[in-house]
């Protein structure tokens, strides 16, 4: 054998190649066999073997043990009856679960290392590709089949063939059109409109401008939500929040839209449509819990930091004859998190 | 015959013959596996499955799937006559009213936690020691998919309580589906039968995590297992094994009991925690709404990854082209970002086997520090993992250390790109040090310790010699090299673009590099020893031994 073919043949055997160099020393080490066994205690001492199957025996036991201690704790520990039984009941069985089945294991686990042989033994393995003669044959079977079948020479079985299969599964699709309606503008619009009051949430009430000092955030949802047959529906858009700053610290379209200072903003936030919930009285930042975006009040709601991309969407509010506040129109754009269709 | 032996004995024959037991048992009873601790993370996976299924079974017995309203008048005092949904107000009398429902529930729940999270250590696993090369390429791919079907079951699984976090898990997983171009908010409507949150996604969202997704895990789950048979079980490199061979115990009787002791053991440690650690207080929570929120609301673990994804990236992500919103700044972190790890992490054999030309099947495992640019790939991809993972706490954090969030979180927008590169070369450095300590070990055996003064008053450490079998371990690996084009004269032209991708890949998998010590070299060293014991001048030849072996790293270093 010539020195390139041996080098084939070592590339396409891998690692126990045995070519050798020149000098007759190997390329390779060589695998030294399995280390001889060692015998364990209880291999050779029939005393430290007796001592082993007590030790596997007193586990299980310990089992039992713990399993009749979970049946005590069910039966045994008045559920019902406030926190404190219920705490105690749910540790009863936790702890006798656990001595019930981790000793279960462990015994077993002791049983097969202690016990039973522990010498290692070998399995051959075989190659996954079969060999030449088997993948020959797999391909004349699979021309043969194919022969038969005659896919080849009618096209035209084949062709509609692949057709009806790639149209087949499609109308399933269809089967689920009425897992809900077109989303249509409602990602769009909210309840407010003009003359909606804004109330109180979660108590209710209307809110009279003159009540409001600085500083104050109050949670807003419009008048007659609790009335809709849905209302988280409408709660998940139309969550407001309305602030009382020094109207100078307003932009000129904030306090334009606002009343003596009070403004009021969607709730939503314009990332994922977690609720804003933080407000900063010192530095009119409000902040969404969820991902850290910032928005600042003085600056019209403008992102200032995090994730976000848009203002928070301001209400526009007025006040009625007995000074309660009322929408003076509805949004201007949409509230919530950004889509494909918003624009 | 004893009575057992003939009750065993009637048995057996029914089974042979209405089954053909003896062939199952002929060809499976004595199958062997082989013996390491790596290889039971699988097994934790694999277990906590189980007590999902019977632990979920029994919640169904008492979870009602709705979001129809009802007033809660059950047992926890501060909820009393709050307006809440069946399903939660349900969830609160599965932890209050049912006896040992509680403890059900936080078995489910420390399981599900510990299943991901298995799940994860057993693909790191895998992946470090090269357990996903030739022939198992395709059940690393399985194994993907029940990672990324576990991540999904366990988010369906928490949403179910409709409690106050998990609703706000929602409302982010629906933001989610809103960013994906085109057809995000037809996806949204349909999911959730209209607007959000609606009443539909409860029964919905019920029948994908107790059928739909465990049936699909449960069959990926038997091919999977299917496929250890088929291929045996990968072994680690030692004297005695061989790629030919798997050297371990029997299946009957020793993993047997090994095993399914091992079920018991995992399941008694999950049902302690459950015991004893509070996991998912609902009703501290309260029902869902979508204008409240708490501050600090965190996802289980598994999501967070994610979750710090989306708040590092910036807003200014997002535009508006042709009067259509791309959210490219919650798009990108999650819906993209998962689809580019899958198909990563599902090409990554495929981009290894390009890199060495190898088709050969391995069933020895690599010692990760034998692949240095893959373990260092490895540490890459685990630490821009970490790093998202710390982001999704970035508030936490902020509040613990007293440093602003907005500082951390400008500062792990640029350590997620840089920190996983620097990860990478340190890594690979380690791996190619720990080979060389290697050598060293195989050429010259182990220190000892002790000091022996030499008659001419030099000092020297001597060092014992390994044993065959000691050294075998150092020296049994392959030495991949970078390709040269006459390598792929069987693969096709080798000025191809492909061929030209493959070279460059295979030179920056193996350029640096550390060959194991060869027979020759062993001989030169150990010829080196005796020389210099009787010529008495061991410093200067030890000294020329040492270059030898350095300049042997540095021209493959090159």
């Amino acid at each position: 054998m010539s020195e390139i073919e041996r080098a084939d043949e070592a590339h396409g055997q891998g690692s126990t190649a045995l070519a050798k160099s020149g000098s007759g020393v190997p390329e390779r080490f060589e695998n030294p066999g399995l280390p001889p066994h060692r015998h364990r205690m209880g291999d050779v001492d029939p005393q430290a073997a007796k001592r082993a199957e007590r030790q596997v025996a007193f586990m299980l036991l310990l089992s039992v043990l713990g399993s009749i201690g979970i049946i005590v704790s069910i039966i045994g520990i008045e559920y019902n009856g406030g926190w404190d039984r219920i705490s105690t009941s749910t540790r009863a069985i936790g702890l006798c679960m656990f001595v019930s089945l981790f000793m279960l294991g462990v015994g077993a686990v002791h049983w097969a290392k202690t016990l039973m042989p522990d010498d290692e033994r070998i399995d051959y393995r075989h190659r996954q590709r079969g060999t030449t003669a088997e993948r020959e044959q797999a391909v004349a079977i699979l021309k043969e089949g194919s022969a038969e079948a005659g896919l080849g020479r009618r096209p035209l079985i084949r062709n509609t063939l692949i057709g009806a299969l790639a149209l087949f599964p499609l109308p399933a699709v269809f089967f689920f059109r009425d897992t809900g309606p077109l989303p249509g503008n409602s990602l769009s619009v909210t309840m407010w409109e003009e003359g909606t009051y804004l109330v109180k949430d979660p108590t209710g009430g209307r809110i009279r401008a003159a009540d409001l000092t600085y500083g104050t955030v109050v949670h807003v949802m419009p008048e007659g939500i609790d009335e809709l047959e849905e209302p988280l529906n409408e709660k998940a858009k139309s969550a407001v929040l309305l602030m009382r700053l020094d109207e100078d610290l307003l932009t000129p379209k904030s306090a334009e839209w606002g009343v003596d200072g009070t403004v009021a903003y969607s709730k939503i936030c314009t990332h994922m449509g977690c609720p804003v919930a933080l407000y900063e009285q010192q530095t009119h930042h409000l902040l969404c819990p969820c991902h850290q975006s910032t928005f600042d009040v003085t600056q019209d709601c403008k992102v200032i930091f995090g994730p976000a991309n848009r203002p928070l969407p301001q209400l526009p509010i007025r006040v009625d004859a007995e000074g309660y506040l009322q929408a003076s129109s509805g949004f201007h754009e949409a509230v919530g998190p950004s889509f494909w269709e918003r624009g | 015959m004893s009575t057992i032996d003939k009750a065993a004995g009637g048995v057996g024959n029914f089974a042979d013959d209405t089954v053909g037991a003896s062939k199952i048992v002929n060809g499976f009873a004595r199958k062997i596996f082989p013996d390491h601790w790596s290889f039971m993370l699988g097994e934790i996976t694999l277990y906590s499955f189980v007590i999902l299924l019977f632990t979920g079974t029994f919640l169904t017995f008492f979870y009602e799937p709705s979001a129809a309203h009802t007033v809660y008048n059950g047992d926890y005092a501060p909820l009393a006559g709050q307006g809440v949904s069946e399903a939660y107000a349900s969830s609160l009398r599965i932890s209050f009213d049912v006896r040992g429902g509680l403890i059900m529930r936080q078995v489910h729940h420390w399981a599900a936690l510990i299943f991901v999270a298995a799940t994860v250590v057993h693909m790191i696993r895998v992946f470090f020691t090269g357990a996903f090369r030739k022939p198992r390429e395709i059940n690393w791919v399985i194994g993907l998919v029940l990672a990324l079907l576990a991540v999904f079951e366990g988010f369906t699984g928490y949403s179910l309580p409709d409690d106050l976090l998990s609703g706000t898990g929602i409302r982010i997983a629906q933001a989610i589906i809103l960013s994906v171009p085109v057809v995000g908010s037809y996806i949204s409507f349909f999911l959730f039968g209209g607007e959000y949150p609606g009443e539909d996604f409860i029964p919905r969202f019920f029948t994908i995590h107790i059928l739909l997704l465990p049936a699909v895990m449960l069959g990926l789950i038997v091919v999977h297992l299917a496929l250890v048979v088929i291929h045996k079980h990968t072994q680690y490199p030692g004297p005695g094994r061989t790629e030919d061979n798997v050297v371990g115990f029997p299946l009957f009787p020793v993993y047997m009991a090994k095993a399914g002791g091992f079920f018991f053991i995992v399941f008694g440690v999950i049902a302690l925690i459950a015991g004893l650690v509070q996991i998912n207080p609902i009703w501290a929570y309260g029902p869902y709404d979508p204008s409240p929120v708490t501050a600090g609301s965190q996802p289980d673990w598994y999501m967070g990854w994610l979750d710090g994804a989306v708040r590092i990236t910036p807003g200014w992500w997002e535009f508006t082209l042709f009067g259509f919103t791309f959210s490219m700044n919650i798009f990108i972190p999650t819906t993209a970002l998962i689809l580019f790890v899958m198909a990563a992490g599902a090409l990554y054999p495929w981009i290894e086997q390009a890199a060495t030309g190898d088709r050969r099947e391995h069933h020895l495992l690599d010692r990760p520090r034998n692949a240095p640019t893959r373990t260092g790939l490895g540490v890459m991809a685990l630490t821009f993992y970490v790093l998202l993972w710390i982001s999704g706490g970035n508030d936490v954090i902020a509040h613990m250390v007293g440093l602003s969030i907005n500082d951390i979180t400008r500062f792990m927008r640029v350590a997620v790109f840089v920190l996983p590169a620097l990860a990478f070369v340190v890594t690979k450095r380690i791996c190619l040090g720990l080979q060389r300590k290697d050598r060293e070990k195989a050429l010259h055996g182990r220190e000892t310790g002790r000091i022996v003064r030499l008659p001419h008053g030099e000092f020297i450490e001597v060092h014992a010699p390994l044993s065959e079998a000691e050294r075998w371990v150092l020296v049994q690996h392959d030495a991949n090299r970078p390709m040269d084009v006459e390598d792929r004269l069987d693969a096709g032209n080798p000025n191809s673009l492909y061929g030209k991708v493959q070279r460059r890949l295979s030179r920056f998998y193996f350029e640096d590099r550390v060959e194991p010590v060869t027979p020759a070299e062993l001989a030169a060293a150990h010829h080196g020893h005796d020389t210099e014991i009787e010529s008495q001048e061991h410093a200067s030849i030890e000294e020329k031994q040492g270059d030898a072996a350095i300049a042997t790293s540095q021209k493959y270093h090159g």
